[in-house]
């Protein structure tokens, strides 16, 4: 769908807007791709019930134009901007926000977000430092590319962070991985992408591990050793036998993402970040002329 | 695994013994909604819940609704919540109120398991996220109470054919959750000897 918009402001609001209702309620082909493989393999009778109802809701969300799942989420946004862009990240921000904000009005949406002391409301899904949005700047270019991941909090509460020391190795990484998703059980609603980050620092680590489940499932990291790690640890999970919404099957995990970045030699972080199944996530480019592209599976 | 229909608010609580964990069991008649806030104002503020709570089934959810008029509400997405945060309030739900039946998703933790099988009650688990076809269960909101915690009050809503659920803890001691964790554990056992 292409799209053209007066100015670059209300560009990118109606691209917040429409992307935050677009994937609550159209998940993205590579997950139902996903989501029908796990039926197909699950051989336990409560696995199965899981994942038939699963299918069974992605349809009906499709049918009776309702969300997916009822948990609108956080607000989070992927920014790329290009050096070239018109409009400045301040006035990106800001235009984002509006169109949250414009999109909880209208649909209506359920408001989730609260002051976090006294938790009062604090509006139509926006707040202080919400949404949140995260930046990539990119030289020689004129575009913005916007991904829209609402975060559900069942599997958001289900994030963990160890500093592990360097003398764990991988093998420290591996074991806080499966220790942490067995933990987690049914809670996150499995079966989700598995986001970690290693290396960096503390913060680094989670920022990673959150980019990580907003790739497309089952996508590989390009480095071959993270990519290695990836497979390995998806196995590994998918045989302790939580299974779909932790009531025991095959299927734990549809997919691990690893995100990793260099760190200091004393350091060896791992952070666990994780997606539940309905992965929701769209994209938007969003051009120099204000007209914009929607891409639901980037 | 058996399959079973049971209708809400019980009677009998026999409804309740024949269910085993790991039955798929879909629901009838009228379920409660309740969420964090609801139970934390009922039991740590001391506030009598406004609706008969007896052999009731009770739903962790916070819907989507649009206003349209004084107390009446039209549904948009009904779906459920975590259960684990609301876990402490499983023995006074079951002794104060006689609430026979807790849904909601991802489980309860173990300690759940002594009160509902002295209580007689069961934790039923459904399918989180699957909010779409739960709320075409769902057939009306009928009473809504204590609307200024919305979207966290106490719903009555009167559902048909809602489930499938599958029985996560039993009445007799039995859950699923421990059964499949205590399995994981050994796996993971027998995973860290081989890394």
């Amino acid at each position: 769908m292409s799209v053209v918009a007066t100015d670059l402001d209300s560009a990118v609001s109606d691209a917040a807007a429409h992307l935050y209702v677009w994937a609550l309620k159209d998940i993205p082909q590579d997950l139902r791709d996903a989501l029908a493989d796990a039926a197909g393999r699950e051989t336990s009778v409560t696995g199965q019930r899981v994942l038939q109802t699963i299918l069974k809701n992605v349809t009906v969300a499709e049918t009776e134009k309702n969300l997916v799942c009822q948990d609108t989420g956080i607000a989070v946004y992927y920014c790329k901007v290009g050096e070239h862009f018109p409009l400045h990240p301040a006035r990106i921000y800001a235009s984002l926000k509006e169109g949250t904000e414009r999109a909880t009005v209208e649909h209506p949406l359920r408001s989730n977000t609260v002051h976090t002391l006294t938790r009062e409301n604090t509006g139509p899904n926006v707040g202080y430092r919400v949404p949140i949005v995260h930046w990539d700047f990119i030289p020689d270019w004129d575009g913005l590319d916007v991904k829209c991941v609402p975060k559900g909090s069942g599997s958001e509460n289900m994030s963990f962070l160890k500093m592990c020391v360097p003398a764990d190795g991988v093998t420290g990484i591996k074991k806080f991985v499966l220790e942490s998703i067995v933990g987690a059980g049914g809670k996150p609603c499995p079966p989700g992408i598995v986001g970690v980050g290693i290396g960096g620092s503390a913060d680094y680590a989670m920022h990673l591990a959150k980019e990580a489940i907003a790739r497309p499932v089952g996508t590989r990291n390009p480095d071959p050793l993270v990519a290695e790690l990836e497979a390995e640890l998806k196995d590994l999970l998918n045989e302790t036998g939580v299974g779909p919404m932790g009531l025991g099957g095959d299927v734990t995990v549809l997919s691990v993402h690893v995100e990793h970045a260099d760190t200091h030699m004393t350091l060896n972080p791992v952070a666990v970040n994780y997606q539940c199944w309905a992965a929701r996530r769209a994209s938007a480019h969003v051009a120099a002329d204000g007209s914009i592209e929607y891409e639901r599976d980037a | 695994m058996a399959t079973h229909e049971v209708t809400f608010p019980i009677t009998d609580s026999a409804e309740i013994l024949k269910l085993r964990a790991g039955d798929e069991v879909v629901v009838q008649g009228h379920i409660i909604g309740i969420r964090d806030r609801t139970q934390v104002r009922i039991f740590d503020q001391g506030v009598e819940p406004p609706m008969d709570l007896s052999g009731a089934f009770l739903l962790h959810t916070a819907p989507n609704v649009r206003k349209l008029g004084p107390g009446r509400y039209e549904k948009l997405c009904i779906g459920t919540t975590t259960s684990a945060r609301m876990v402490r309030f499983t023995e006074p739900l079951g002794a104060q109120y006689g609430v026979r039946a807790i849904c909601g998703k991802g489980g309860f933790p173990d300690e759940a398991i002594e009160p509902m099988h002295r209580l007689g009650m069961v934790y039923f688990a459904i399918v989180g996220g699957a909010a779409a076809l739960e709320t075409t269960q769902i057939e009306d909101i009928e009473e809504v109470a204590w609307e200024e915690l919305m979207p966290e009050c106490l719903w009555r809503f009167r559902v048909k054919d809602f489930g499938p659920l599958t029985v996560g803890i039993d009445a007799h001691g039995g859950s699923l959750y421990r059964d499949v964790q205590a399995r994981a554990h050994e796996k993971l056992e027998e995973i860290y000897a081989r890394l």
